[in-house]
């Protein structure tokens, strides 16, 4: 009873800091770009629009185009969403506080987080749309280059602290957080961001909803209350691999003042959305690339670099615990 | 309370594996192989083998991807052939071959493999410390090195072979 009521507060929290990194980034882009972005909605500046959004859709009219395999269009956004919320299942937010703290958390979220394209493939699929379905196309090919270096940039840390528990190489991280590691920890956590960005789909990687070219890529179809359980998941998702990013390589909750959970979960959520907002910079400075030069980019540097990397690690790992002579 | 888990799942799998082979439609199928995958995962995750079930659902999750592209571009899903079946022969055999298949089961679970005692690198009880995957790592990279490198490298011809393949006809 006391874990369904935890899991009920955790998702609530989730879904409500999800909402606002919503406001987060547009008010970043209108920074970077010279606006001012939400403004009318509540005062201060416009603090309330995420619910006024979140209201318009929930009362918009659902629509469900004639000719889409309905059962498959009806159930994607639901499994679309899943996997981005199981993902806080094992996140440590501070010592203690986390769902559960798995002994294999980070293979957890590996897992979970890899269930995320059935959804979006659902979705492409199910819509019938030439658009839809180009877009779900594209996000396979893109997924599949991408999870190889992702799962490799985030096995360094690994190697490091010599354990899968996430609470584990936060703890490990006590004296030097492994972004500090001389060149191999900086080499990491580039390459951890690019696949980031590439597995989130965001620009310069966002082929597969390119709007120049597939409209809106697989949620075209989609409307009201779908629409936003699709836009949900995709933020959620990224929330979640800003954590991951943050515990991986920023020390988690380690901070002045972090024996106490709630300094501790406050230091960990500052860095998740430094983390979070390193990638909107990225999207508001790039322009895409075309398809070949994503995935060229993914087989041809990233996948080499970081097997390279995780190489390097591992003789590291080997020196200083005395195992090569 | 892991009995009552085991049935749902074990109905479910049961269920979705059903729907995987009469359905026509070729993505419906892939969908109830994901779900069928999943139902499998559960099950080593109510054996205690963390690391199983979890690299189950991180390998058949690219490997379901995979069959959804090859599904659309090769199957033209909602075109279905129609007319005579050129596997009638494969149909024919399949009964008698199934039941081949089911007798060699029920020969297997009767022998001694599953009473015998079991490998002397597995602990009883291993897979509770630590997932599983301590004891799984020491198997394959220690007790069972050669077998595990001559698998890699296997697959690493396959990957070649299929690339010299695909580069020939495409010239």
């Amino acid at each position: 009873m006391r874990d369904v009521l935890a899991a009920f507060i955790l998702l609530n929290a989730v879904v409500l800091i999800v909402t606002y990194l919503t406001y987060v980034e547009r008010k970043f882009a209108a920074r970077m770009q010279s606006r001012i972005g939400p403004y009318r909605v509540g005062r201060p500046h416009g603090w309330l629009q995420p619910i006024a959004d979140a209201i318009k859709l929930v009362i918009k009219e659902d629509i469900i185009p004639a000719l889409a395999d309905r059962p498959v269009y009806n159930l994607a956004p639901i499994v679309f969403l899943i996997p981005s919320l199981l993902i806080f299942a094992t996140i440590p937010f501070a010592p203690g506080l986390g769902l559960a703290d798995l002994n294999i958390g980070l293979l957890f979220f590996l897992a979970v987080s890899s269930l995320e394209i059935v959804g979006l493939f659902m979705g492409g699929w199910g819509s019938n749309n030439k658009y839809a379905l180009l877009s779900a196309m594209r996000g396979v090919n893109q997924i599949i280059s991408y999870e190889v270096p992702f799962v490799l940039t985030a096995l360094i840390p690994v190697l490091l602290a010599g354990s899968l528990q996430l609470s584990a190489i936060v703890e490990a991280q006590r004296g030097l957080w492994f972004v500090a590691y001389p060149v191999l920890g900086q080499l990491a956590f580039i390459a951890f961001v690019i696949a980031t960005i590439a597995s989130e789909n965001r620009v310069p990687f966002d082929i597969l909803e390119a709007e120049s070219e597939l409209v809106a890529g697989f949620r075209v179809e989609y409307s009201g209350m779908k629409f936003a359980l699709i836009q949900l998941a995709e933020y959620t998702h990224m929330f979640g691999v800003s954590c991951l990013g943050a515990l991986l390589f920023l020390g988690g909750w380690l901070g002045p003042g972090s024996a106490h959970p709630v300094v501790g979960a406050a230091w960990f959520l500052l860095k998740a959305l430094f983390i979070f907002l390193l990638v909107t910079w990225v999207r508001w400075s790039f322009v895409r690339i075309r398809v070949d030069q994503i995935l060229g980019l993914s087989w041809k540097v990233l996948l080499p670099a970081t097997l390279i990397l995780l190489m390097a690690t591992g003789f590291w790992v080997a020196l200083r615990s005395g195992h090569v002579a | 309370m892991s009995g009552v888990v085991f049935f749902l799942v074990a109905i479910l799998a049961v269920a979705s594996a059903l729907g995987l082979v009469l359905r026509r439609n070729p993505i419906h199928g892939a969908l109830f192989l994901v779900v069928n995958l999943g139902c499998v995962a559960v099950m080593y995750l109510l054996l205690g083998a963390e690391f199983l079930a979890l690299a189950q659902v991180i390998i058949y999750a690219g490997a379901i991807m995979v069959l959804f592209v090859f599904a659309i571009m090769v199957l033209i899903p909602g075109k279905e052939e129609t007319g005579p079946d050129p596997l009638r022969l494969q149909r024919l055999l399949a009964l008698p071959l199934g039941a081949l298949l089911l007798v060699e089961i029920a020969l297997i679970l009767q022998s001694s493999v599953f009473t015998a005692a079991p490998h002397p690198g597995v602990q009883p009880g291993y897979a509770a410390g630590a997932g599983g995957i301590q004891s799984v790592g020491r198997l394959l990279l220690r007790d069972y090195l050669l077998p595990f490198e001559v698998t890699s490298v296997l697959l690493l011809a396959a990957l070649v072979g299929v690339l010299a393949l695909a580069k020939r006809k495409a010239g």
